[in-house]
């Protein structure tokens, strides 16, 4: 495989073919407690692309030196001390974000999708492809995370980027769309349940995607094989 | 086993383990002393804006966040540990005070709140700080939801009447929220009883020899 085209299958795994929420189906404690607005998701979504990518470098930075009867705990100390490292700075340089998403950035920690890419990616390859997959694994997760967050925050509350300020500050409170005038709400969406349903729902719609995808490549498997013959009749 | 491997199989590993945690460690130190002065100033910034959001219109000059005082009452004023109350000068002169009070009755556990009381006995405004109650119904009384929590201001123990400190259901003046009467129902007794005590208390709370003026 050629490396761009190793680099284009590490996108694609991560954000579609092997993606962490809607595939490997890791990480939903986290997903599913935080996603109940899209601003939320894409906080939480940030910080694990963070810890993704930081945890992925140094696990292949050090891989020749890893020994495998101690590589769990190894990477356990380094995921620890990112998000500990993350928690920190957030607490120090966006307060306001922190208050909002301040119990949920401890949980990055339970997220198996990080131990599972350190052991399973980064470990076995270099610093870049480590650093990209990482990147891209963390970006698929947050896409999931704030299609969720919007989908449960516009059947919850009637609006999409609500307390945009929160994350971005003052200037973001005008990205707050009220979709619906006087909507009293919809607990529901809101709730853990709603959580679970709107995952369900987007696990669904990914694989009525893929059978699309699939029956797309099949059909024309065999018009190309139907007009081959007729090639040469020509 | 033999010596040598014994060190291979069990030494080696346990020193690579100690040096990473070591590493981390010294990491996290450094981070920590970066972040630890930015946080403090962060928390004592978010503390102050909860409790000037419970002094409307109150206009003072003393640092309220080490002019406190920590008394305890756990029927007026819901605690089991001492709560503390914040005292509003001007000119050395007391003004208000705002003090921390437990809802022990809401619909899941207890609500914390702030509520700021002049020396006039009236309501600068009241704040809830903390709670576990109900996402879209019993959360109305945040005031990032809705203006509930602003029916207290100006209110006192005269206003309104006996018999008034109740939610309407209960017979008395506050409204309750749409879908939750329980909730509303233990803020306007919390609010009440913080109210009585700031009536009886008020030279206590303000000669407190521990006053840091």
């Amino acid at each position: 495989m050629s490396m761009s085209e190793s680099y284009k299958s590490i996108i694609k795994n991560g954000l579609w073919d092997n993606n962490q929420a809607l595939v490997a189906l890791l990480g939903l404690c986290p997903l599913l407690a935080v996603s109940s607005t899209a601003i939320n998701g894409l906080g939480l979504g940030i910080a694990t692309m963070a810890t993704l990518m930081i945890t992925n470098v140094v696990v292949s930075l050090i891989r020749r030196g890893l020994r495998a009867e101690i590589r769990i705990p190894v990477f356990v100390i380094i995921i620890a001390c990112a998000v500990t490292a993350i928690e920190l700075l957030m607490s120090a340089h966006l307060h306001n974000l922190y208050l909002v998403l301040g119990i949920f950035v401890p949980l990055i920690v339970t997220n198996c999708a990080i131990i599972g890419r350190a052991e399973a990616y980064a470990s076995k390859n270099n610093v870049v492809a480590a650093f990209v997959d990482g990147l891209m694994m963390g970006l698929g997760f947050t896409l999931v995370l704030v299609v969720l967050g919007i989908f449960r925050e516009v059947i919850g509350y009637g609006t999409i980027f609500r307390h945009a300020d929160l994350m971005l500050g003052p200037w973001a409170s005008q990205l707050s769309v009220t979709l619906f005038q006087d909507y009293n709400g919809f607990l529901l969406a809101i709730l853990p349940p709603g959580a679970f349903m709107g995952l369900a729902l987007l696990i669904a719609l990914k694989n009525k995607i893929d059978k699309y995808l699939l029956s797309r490549i099949e059909v024309s498997q065999k018009i190309s094989f139907k007009t081959t013959p007729m090639n040469i009749v020509e | 086993m033999k010596q040598a491997s014994l060190y291979k199989n069990i030494f080696t590993p346990g020193g690579l383990l100690a040096i990473t945690a070591l590493f981390g460690t010294g990491i996290l130190f450094i981070i920590n002393w970066h972040s630890s002065p930015y946080i403090q100033e962060n928390e004592r910034q978010v503390l102050l804006k909860s409790v000037n959001s419970v002094l409307d219109n109150v206009q003072y000059d003393n640092d309220i966040l080490q002019d406190t005082v920590e008394v305890y009452d756990q029927i007026q004023l819901g605690h089991d540990s001492p709560s503390l109350i914040y005292r509003v000068r001007k000119n050395k002169q007391p003004i208000a005070a705002v003090i921390t009070v437990i809802a022990p009755n809401g619909y899941s556990g207890q609500i914390q709140l702030l509520v700021g009381i002049n020396t006039n006995n009236i309501i600068t405004g009241v704040r809830v700080v903390k709670h576990k109650e109900t996402p879209g119904l019993g959360d109305g009384i945040e005031k990032q939801r809705s203006n509930w929590i602003d029916g207290f201001l100006g209110k006192s123990l005269r206003n309104p009447k006996v018999g008034g400190w109740k939610v309407k259901r209960d017979g008395g003046e506050f409204d309750q929220l749409t879908g939750a009467t329980i909730t509303p129902r233990a803020i306007v007794g919390a609010v009440y009883k913080a109210l009585l005590y700031f009536q009886t208390h008020y030279v206590d709370i303000f000669s407190d020899p521990d006053a840091d003026i």
